[in-house]
C-alpha cells in the first residue's frame, strides 16, 4: 500500500513537472508520426525534442540555439566517453538520430570520418533537419531503416565501424530485438579490434540486470558508466580486453581540450567508468527467444 | 434427427474447439513480429505484413473450409484440421532461420522481405486454422433456422479465444517462456485438440452403435 502511495505521488509529481514544463515551454512543432508523437518546444534559447509527451514528457534531445555545439544532456555527453577507448574514429555508426546532436558533434570533431546514422522514423529526420540544424553531408548519411537489419546486413557485407553508438529509444522504450544476445553478436560482427561500442541503456528496473547479463555474455567485461545526475547508464566496451585506467586518464588529458566546447567533461569520466558487477548475475540473458524487454521494466 | 450415418459430437466440444483455434491463431500471430524482427526489424510495416498475411490466409481458409463442409461433414475431417495446423506450424519452430535468411539476402526492402517471410512461415498453418470456423458452423447446425444463431455463437467463442490468446501471449507467455516453447505448446494444443475430437467422435459413435443398429439405415 505504502509503495503504491509513493508511486502515485511520484506519478503525480511527474505529471505536474511535465505540466509545468509544457506551460512554460512554447511548442513550436507538433507531429504524430508513424511511430510516435513528436513535439518540439522552446524555452528561451533552449529548444527540445520530445517523444510521446503525453506519456512521459521525456526530452529526447535539446540544443541551445545560441550555442549549438554545447551538449545539453548528460547521456549525450557520456556517449563520447568511447573516445577514451578509440580516440580517433574513422567510421562511425549511430543507431537512433534524435535531434542529431551526437552525429553533429562527431562530424565537427572528426570532419574526415564517415558517419552513418540509422533512424527508423523519417519524421524524426525531417524534424532534426528543420529544427535542430542537422544536415546530411557527403560523409554523414542517414538511413531510414530499423537498426537491427541494417547492422545484420552491414555484417554480411563485411563492413566495419570503429565507433558504434546504440541509442535507439522511442520515448521510454528500447526495441526488444535490439536488446538480445543475437543482436549483440551481429554488432560484434561489424566491429574490429580497434572499435568501441557505446550503448545507452536503462539504469533502473529489472531490465538493468537482464541487460547487464546479456552484454557480459556477448562482450565479457565492459565499462559501466553512470553519473549521479543522470538516469542513463552507458555501456562502453570493445572486442579486446579493456584498457587499464591509466590509459583512459592519459587519453582524457589529450582530448579534454578538444571536447570542452561541447561541454563534455572528459577528464572527469575515467574515474566513473566501472567494471564492478552491480547487477544480479542470476538474471536471465535476453535472446531472440526470450526478450520480454518492456515487460521487465516494471520492478 | 440422426439422418447422418454417424452421430454428431456434442456441441460443447465443437464450441470448445472453436475457442482453441481462435486462441492458437492469435498466439502464433502475436509471436510473428517477434520471429521476424531479427531479420526485418520492428517497424510498423513488419506488423502490417503479418496481419495482412494472417488475414489473407484466414480468408482463404474460410472459403475452403466452407466448401469442404458441404460434402460429408464429419468430425474426423474437423479433427484433421487441428492436427494438420499443428504439423504445418512446426516449420516456424524448426526452419525459421533457413526460411528467413535467403529472403533477407534477396530482398533489401524490409516491407517486402517481411511480407514474403510471413507468407512462407504462416500462410499454410493459418489457412488450415481458418477452415475450422465455417466447418464448425456446419457441424453445429442441424436446422436452417438456427444457422445464424450457431454461426454467431461460434464467432463469439472463437473470437473470445483470440482475445485470450492475444492477451495471454503478449502479457504473460513471453515473460514465462521462450518463443519456441510457446510455439511448441501451441502445436501440442492443436494436435491434442484434434485427438480429443477424434476420441469424442469414436466414444459417441461406439455408444450409439447399438441404438443405431435398431434404426433403419437411410443412406
Amino acid at each position: 500500500m505504502r509503495s503504491l502511495g509513493k508511486q502515485a505521488a511520484f506519478i503525480v509529481s511527474l505529471f505536474l513537472a511535465g505540466l509545468a514544463g509544457i506551460v512554460h515551454a512554447e511548442t513550436i512543432h507538433e507531429e504524430r508520426s508513424k511511430y510516435r508523437d513528436i513535439t518540439v518546444t522552446q524555452v528561451g534559447e533552449r529548444r527540445c525534442l520530445l517523444f510521446n509527451v503525453h506519456r512521459g514528457d521525456r526530452n529526447q534531445t535539446c540544443v541551445m540555439i545560441n550555442a549549438r555545439e554545447r551538449l545539453v544532456f548528460d547521456y549525450t555527453r557520456m556517449s563520447f566517453a568511447g573516445l577514451l577507448l578509440n580516440p580517433d574514429p574513422q567510421r562511425i555508426l549511430v543507431i537512433g538520430l534524435g535531434g542529431g546532436s551526437i552525429p553533429l558533434t562527431f562530424s565537427d570533431l572528426f570532419p574526415e570520418a564517415t558517419i552513418d546514422i540509422v533512424e527508423i522514423d523519417e519524421a524524426v529526420v525531417n524534424v532534426a533537419e528543420e529544427f535542430f540544424f542537422f544536415e546530411e553531408t557527403d560523409t554523414m548519411r542517414v538511413f531510414v531503416d530499423d537498426g537491427r537489419p541494417f547492422i545484420k546486413r552491414a555484417g554480411l557485407r563485411g563492413e566495419k565501424y570503429d565507433y558504434v553508438v546504440l541509442d535507439a529509444f522511442s520515448g521510454d522504450y528500447i526495441p526488444e530485438h535490439m536488446l538480445t544476445r543475437e543482436f549483440l553478436e551481429e554488432v560484434r560482427a561489424i566491429m574490429t579490434d580497434d572499435s568501441v561500442l557505446v550503448a545507452n541503456t536503462f539504469s533502473t528496473s529489472r531490465l538493468y540486470d537482464h541487460e547487464s547479463v546479456t552484454y557480459q555474455r556477448a562482450f565479457g567485461e565492459f565499462f559501466n558508466f553512470k553519473l549521479p545526475s543522470s538516469g542513463n547508464r552507458i555501456i562502453i566496451t570493445q572486442l579486446q580486453p579493456l584498457p587499464p585506467r591509466g590509459e583512459l586518464v592519459s587519453r582524457a588529458m589529450e582530448l579534454n581540450e578538444r571536447l570542452r566546447k561541447y561541454d563534455v567533461p572528459l577528464s572527469d569520466y575515467p574515474r566513473r567508468l566501472s567494471t564492478r558487477v552491480d547487477w544480479d548475475m542470476s538474471r536471465r540473458e535476453l535472446t531472440d527467444q526470450y526478450s520480454p524487454g518492456n515487460l521487465l521494466r516494471g520492478n | 434427427m440422426s439422418k447422418a450415418k454417424t452421430k454428431a459430437i456434442p456441441r460443447a466440444v465443437i464450441a470448445g474447439m472453436a475457442f482453441v483455434s481462435g486462441f492458437c491463431i492469435m498466439t502464433i500471430e502475436m509471436l510473428g513480429a517477434r520471429i521476424l524482427s531479427p531479420y526485418f526489424g520492428g517497424s510498423l510495416s513488419v506488423w502490417g505484413s503479418i496481419i495482412t498475411i494472417f488475414m489473407l490466409a484466414l480468408a482463404l481458409g474460410y472459403l475452403f473450409g466452407g466448401r469442404l463442409s458441404t460434402r460429408n461433414p464429419s468430425a474426423v475431417t474437423f479433427a484433421m484440421f487441428f492436427i494438420a495446423a499443428g504439423v504445418f506450424s512446426l516449420p516456424v519452430i524448426l526452419f525459421a532461420d533457413p526460411i528467413m535468411r535467403p529472403i533477407f539476402m534477396a530482398i533489401e526492402d524490409p516491407r517486402y522481405g517481411s511480407l514474403f517471410a510471413a507468407i512462407f512461415l504462416f500462410f499454410i498453418p493459418t489457412s488450415i486454422l481458418g477452415m475450422i470456423s465455417p466447418y464448425a458452423v456446419r457441424l453445429m447446425v442441424e436446422r436452417q433456422e438456427h444457422s445464424g444463431h450457431m454461426a454467431g455463437l461460434l464467432y463469439f467463442i472463437s473470437t473470445l479465444g483470440s482475445a485470450v490468446g492475444t492477451l495471454g501471449t503478449s502479457f504473460y507467455f513471453v515473460l514465462w517462456f521462450e518463443v519456441n516453447q510457446i510455439l511448441l505448446g501451441t502445436v501440442a494444443v492443436l494436435i491434442l485438440a484434434g485427438c480429443f475430437v477424434l476420441l469424442t467422435h469414436y466414444v459417441v459413435n461406439s455408444s450409439s452403435v447399438k441404438s443405431a443398429q435398431r434404426q433403419p439405415k437411410s443412406a
